[in-house]
């Protein structure tokens, strides 16, 4: 255990007039926390004698950085025996270690104000130092007056001290506030509301409960202390998580309209929340849109033919755009800082799936190199273990373009949210039936889907979309390249 | 008669303390006498191994009462003519717990016809409803931890996404690795031709046991093993759900949000360490003025920073629960607490569970111990140093023994299994006493906490009143290089010890993989091996283990390294 030693004391002269002083001084073992000390006010009363005697208060001191309260550990000395400068004198626990605090001064340990066992805020005096015998009855007076429940010394509201020895500035902090009453309260709060409103400086009666039983929770002692909870433990396991180190918009704390009676408030799963965390984190990037309408007769035809073979529409769409991408690396690329271009060197497509009420983006890795057959094979797999919630991070976060298609549900045209570290995301509605004229004014029925892609405009520019819509049209219109 | 037992208590104690030479100068009696001894011994039921401390001193004295007793308990063995003559095994053991376990197994390695009587599932609450379904939890809630600590995993430059957990996936690894042991005790007894009886056993009279409803066995002496229950103080209202005990607990049936536990010792504190872990918060209860009673003050206060402080935990020390009510009606579970000392009401607590680890009860009800005119103390089966029953007249009971939680002496798993490898030494004709300070005892929060020997009040207490001096050596994990590499570098080690002679007292260990460390100090301790020795034993690099051999090497002794490796081992 380490044990530094610190020495707190204020002096207080005592003469026959209302002079104060204070010295205050740390031992070089704790360079790092120069408390300041406040004063106590003390009068000598009917005392005639002319000796320049003191009677000194010994303050909790603060052992760290953090620490708010200390606990007297141990009284190492007791009422009555003589102190020598250096010696230790109390024990006193802080939130990180035990430390012997000792004297800088010489004289009789008159009266312990704080015993063992029990608690003080930083600053307040623990003990009374005299310097002669005659004072201990004098000090012991005084500690019964000042002891009992609150030992929250009175602000130093006095003059400026006039005082001969520390040229150090004066005690300005006021003293740490009184520990709350631990009296019967009517609020329940649970451990770590508790331990919150301790940290934010809370006042839990005054917090209304939402948990429940109407108990207070954590989360209403940070509604309270004004804080936007920030769970650090949510890493994102849905909607590539790969998230670019783009700057979190500050989340100004939404306006709290009041909730309707009989409403009810469930609280984001972990894939919920990080799927909310990545919404926010879209919005820092400047993003357009641009959509664009084909023909999918041949690749309908073509999925007749292969669908007895397992291959299903996403690993059709997916390889059509893998092959597209391959052709456009630009939209395959990513902007991670806002100052360059990452090429990514694989072509994973993410494929949005909805999960059991969340939100999850299993990877085609390396799309453009797998056959489709493979890539039908991969794909089953992804959803089975998405489903058992035991997909690998990398089969989630790893993507680098996004698809998602909402056709299946008739759908004919959406736009979807570029997912932070992505260049684009591709959003497909449904095929239907469409009369089309064409070029020489005949008409004709063909099924045609819109396709809508959203894309980081840092990177990809309205031309590069447009082209790369091109390629993925050509390829969905002669689908005969997916199958090789 | 009492007396006599204790001085035959203190004469191994005192042995170590002497000095030295002591073995060499006086003539002790060698194998051949204790064997010749323990033979007798068998005959007369039981009551020679004073015999093996030929002390000049105060042999007179001593032999008398002993010989008193002897006949004594001669007589009370010829007096009841329904002890059997000829038996249906050598060692009848009632309890298939792990003392039990322990017990029949070594049995018949030492060639005794051994049977088992368990009346409810092989493996007792060890196996079933205490340390092994607990470790799969605490196993659990040990990765949980390491996945949620983003700080931690960051400067292992780990990245992982959020850490979930299935409920039901938890209690199942929980229950299937309990079946996976008790599976593996049964078949290890099976496999040695131990016979397990079904049904509860009760003591019928002298070497005899009744089995179930009427079936009688006899046996030349019979061992009682049959463990503890969740001790529920009165006024709480167990009903399995929202008020349960650590048997309900292991099942993990819920999670609750808010849970309070009362009792803050290794099962409460373990239970703490799993449910923070998947996300509850917790209430302690506890009646003594500090956390952690039972453990080393240093080391409480330590575990306390680490395993309480920082986590969703508070807790309520020096009050009672003196009703504690289920919840019920739309209300949650409440908790009237009132001050231990004062006995003024202080609190009530409203909570949505509530676990009462306030400790363990002997599950001795039952045993027919009126057959024998034996009397429990708190239900405890009262025994003597060789864990032999005694009966309410301070007399022992002939052939019947008593191990593991049933008498008290130390509740845990091993230690019972120690007390029946002990018995069955003494009834295949080697005395032995048990040296329970030897036995380690862990605590598996994470970081774990372990421990063997005396606290370090304990240790200044009796050195005050034995006169000898103490001495404290520590080390820290942050100067170990396998817990830094592990970035595990909280914890402590602390050794108790004599500075003159290099016995140690106590070692106790709060770090990464305390409970596996402690091997060291507690075989130390029960071999009698001193620590000027222990400075010479060479440690791998870079181990955990180098902890204890920083700890052994800080210890200053003033003693030379000792002429016999092994001392004579300290009695307790």
């Amino acid at each position: 255990m380490a044990s530094a030693s610190s020495s707190l004391l204020s002096k207080v002269p005592t003469s026959s007039a209302n002079t104060i002083s204070f010295s205050a001084s740390l031992s070089p073992a704790l360079p790092l926390f120069p408390s300041q000390f406040h004063l106590r006010r003390h009068r000598r009363t009917g005392n005639a004698l002319r000796v320049q005697s003191k009677i000194r208060e010994i303050f909790m001191p603060a052992l760290s950085s953090t620490m708010t309260e200390g606990k007297i550990v141990s009284w190492i000395k007791s009422e009555g025996d003589l102190l020598s400068k250096g010696e230790s004198v109390v024990v006193v626990e802080s939130d990180k270690a035990d430390m012997d605090v000792e004297t800088f001064y010489d004289g009789i340990l008159a009266a312990i104000v704080v015993p063992e066992g029990e608690s003080a805020p930083v600053g307040a005096p623990i003990g009374l130092l005299a310097e002669t015998e005659e004072e201990i009855a004098e000090a012991k007076a005084k500690a019964a007056s000042a002891g009992g429940s609150s030992p929250a010394p009175a602000p130093a509201a006095a003059a400026p001290a006039v005082s001969p020895s520390p040229p150090a500035p004066a005690a300005s902090a006021p003293p740490p506030p009184p520990r709350p009453a631990d009296g019967p309260r009517k609020t329940v709060a649970t451990p770590s509301a508790k331990k919150l409103a301790k940290q934010h400086k809370v006042d839990i009666s005054k917090v209304v409960g939402t948990g429940p039983f109407g108990r207070v929770t954590p989360g209403d002692i940070e509604a309270a202390a004004g804080i936007v909870s920030t769970k650090p433990n949510v890493a994102a396991p849905a909607v590539a998580a790969q998230s670019a180190p783009v700057a979190a918009p500050k989340v100004a704390s939404a306006p709290s309209t009041p909730a309707l009676p009989g409403s009810t408030v469930v609280p984001f799963t972990t894939m919920q929340s990080a799927v909310s965390k990545n919404m926010l984190e879209s919005l820092s990037v400047p993003s357009f849109r641009v959509g664009y309408p084909i023909t999918t007769d041949a690749l309908d035809a073509l999925y007749e033919k292969v669908k007895p073979k397992g291959v299903t529409m996403t690993a059709l769409l997916a390889k059509a755009a893998a092959m597209a991408l391959a052709q456009h690396p630009v939209v395959n690329a990513s902007c991670k800082d806002g100052k360059s271009f990452t090429y990514n060197s694989n072509i994973n497509i993410a494929v949005a799936v909805a999960i059991n009420g969340g939100l999850i983006t299993p990877v085609l890795q390396d799309a453009d190199k797998l056959d489709l057959y493979l890539l039908s094979q991969k794909w089953k797999e992804l959803v089975e273990k998405a489903r058992a919630k035991q997909l690998q991070p990398n089969e989630y976060n790893s993507g680098t373009f996004t698809l998602s298609n909402l056709g299946m549900f008739g759908v004919d045209r959406f736009d979807a949210i570029l997912p932070p570290g992505q260049g684009a995301i591709m959003a497909v509605g449904a095929s239907k039936p469409t009369v089309i004229a064409d070029k020489d004014g005949f008409f004709s029925v063909k099924n045609k889907m819109l396709v809508n892609v959203t894309a980081d405009h840092r990177i990809v520019y309205g031309a590069d979309l447009a082209a790369f819509l091109q390629t993925f049209s050509k390829i969905i219109e002669n689908p005969e390249s997916l199958t090789m | 008669m009492q007396a006599s037992l204790s001085l035959s208590v203190s004469n191994p104690a005192a042995i170590p303390r002497s000095s030295h030479g002591f073995e060499s100068s006086i003539p002790f009696p060698s194998k051949p006498v204790n064997l010749r001894f323990c033979g007798l011994r068998r005959e007369a039921l039981g009551f020679s191994s004073a015999s093996t401390y030929p002390l000049s001193t105060s042999r007179s004295s001593r032999s008398v009462a002993r010989s008193n007793k002897v006949s004594a308990s001669l007589g009370s063995a010829n007096g009841s003519s329904s002890a059997p003559k000829s038996f249906d095994y050598d060692l009848i053991i009632i309890g298939a717990g792990v003392g039990g376990h322990g017990a029949a197994l070594h049995a018949v390695e030492k060639g005794l016809k051994t049977a088992i009587v368990e009346g409810d599932v092989v493996g007792g609450t060890c196996v079933n409803r205490g340390c092994v379904p607990s470790k799969a939890l605490l196993a659990v809630s040990g990765r949980m931890r390491e996945l949620q600590n983003e700080h931690h995993l960051k400067a292992l430059g780990l990245q992982v996404s959020a850490a979930g957990y299935d409920r039901q996936g938890v209690a199942d690894h929980a229950n299937n690795l309990a079946m996976k042991i008790r599976g593996n005790l049964t078949n290890s007894m099976k496999a040695l031709g131990v016979d397990i009886l079904t049904g509860f056993g009760a003591v019928l009279g002298p070497q005899k046991v009744k089995v179930g409803k009427d079936t009688v066995v006899t046996a030349k002496d019979i061992i009682i093993a049959t463990g503890s229950v969740p001790f529920v103080p009165k006024g709480i209202e167990v009903d399995g759900k929202t008020v349960i005990t650590s048997d309900h607990a292991l099942k993990l049936e819920f999670v609750p949000d808010w849970i309070a536990i009362v009792g803050s010792g290794y099962i409460g504190l373990e239970f703490s360490d799993v449910y923070t872990a998947l996300g509850s918060e917790v209430t302690f209860v506890e009646a003594l003025d500090q956390l952690m009673p039972g453990f080393d003050p240093e080391i409480g206060k330590l575990a306390q920073r680490v395993l309480i402080n920082p986590r969703k935990i508070d807790y309520h020390t020096g009050v009672f629960a003196t009703k504690i009510t289920p919840a019920k009606d739309g209300k949650p579970v409440t908790i009237e607490l009132i001050d231990a000392k004062t006995k003024e009401p202080k609190e009530t607590l409203e909570v949505d569970a509530a676990l009462i680890a306030t400790g363990r009860a002997p599950f001795t009800n039952g045993l027919g111990l009126e057959n024998i005119n034996v009397a429990t103390q708190r239900g405890f089966i009262p025994v003597d140093e060789r864990m032999r029953v005694i009966d309410s007249n301070g007399d022992l009971v002939p052939h019947l023994f008593c191990i593991g939680d049933a008498n008290g002496k130390m509740m845990l798993a091993h230690a019972a299994s120690a007390q029946g490898i002990s018995v069955v030494e003494q009834l295949t004709g080697r005395d032995h006493v048990l040296n329970h300070l030897s036995i380690p005892a862990a605590c598996f929060t994470h970081p774990e906490i372990s421990m063997v020997g005396l606290t370090e009040p304990q240790a200044r207490e009796k050195a005050e009143l034995e006169g000898f001096e103490v001495a404290v050596a520590k080390t820290s994990f942050k100067a170990n290089t396998k817990a830094l590499a592990e970035n595990e570098g909280e914890g402590l080690a602390k050794l108790i010890y004599r500075p003159d002679n290099g016995e140690i007292l106590g070692v106790h260990i709060f770090g990464l993989h305390a409970a596996d460390l402690i091997h060291e100090a507690s075989n130390a301790i029960a071999l009698g091996t001193r620590i000027q020795d222990l400075k010479l034993a060479v440690h791998a690099h870079p181990t955990l283990s180098e902890v204890l051999d920083e700890l052994f090497k800080s210890a200053k002794v003033n003693a030379h390294v000792g002429r016999s490796p092994v001392a004579e081992p300290v009695a307790v």
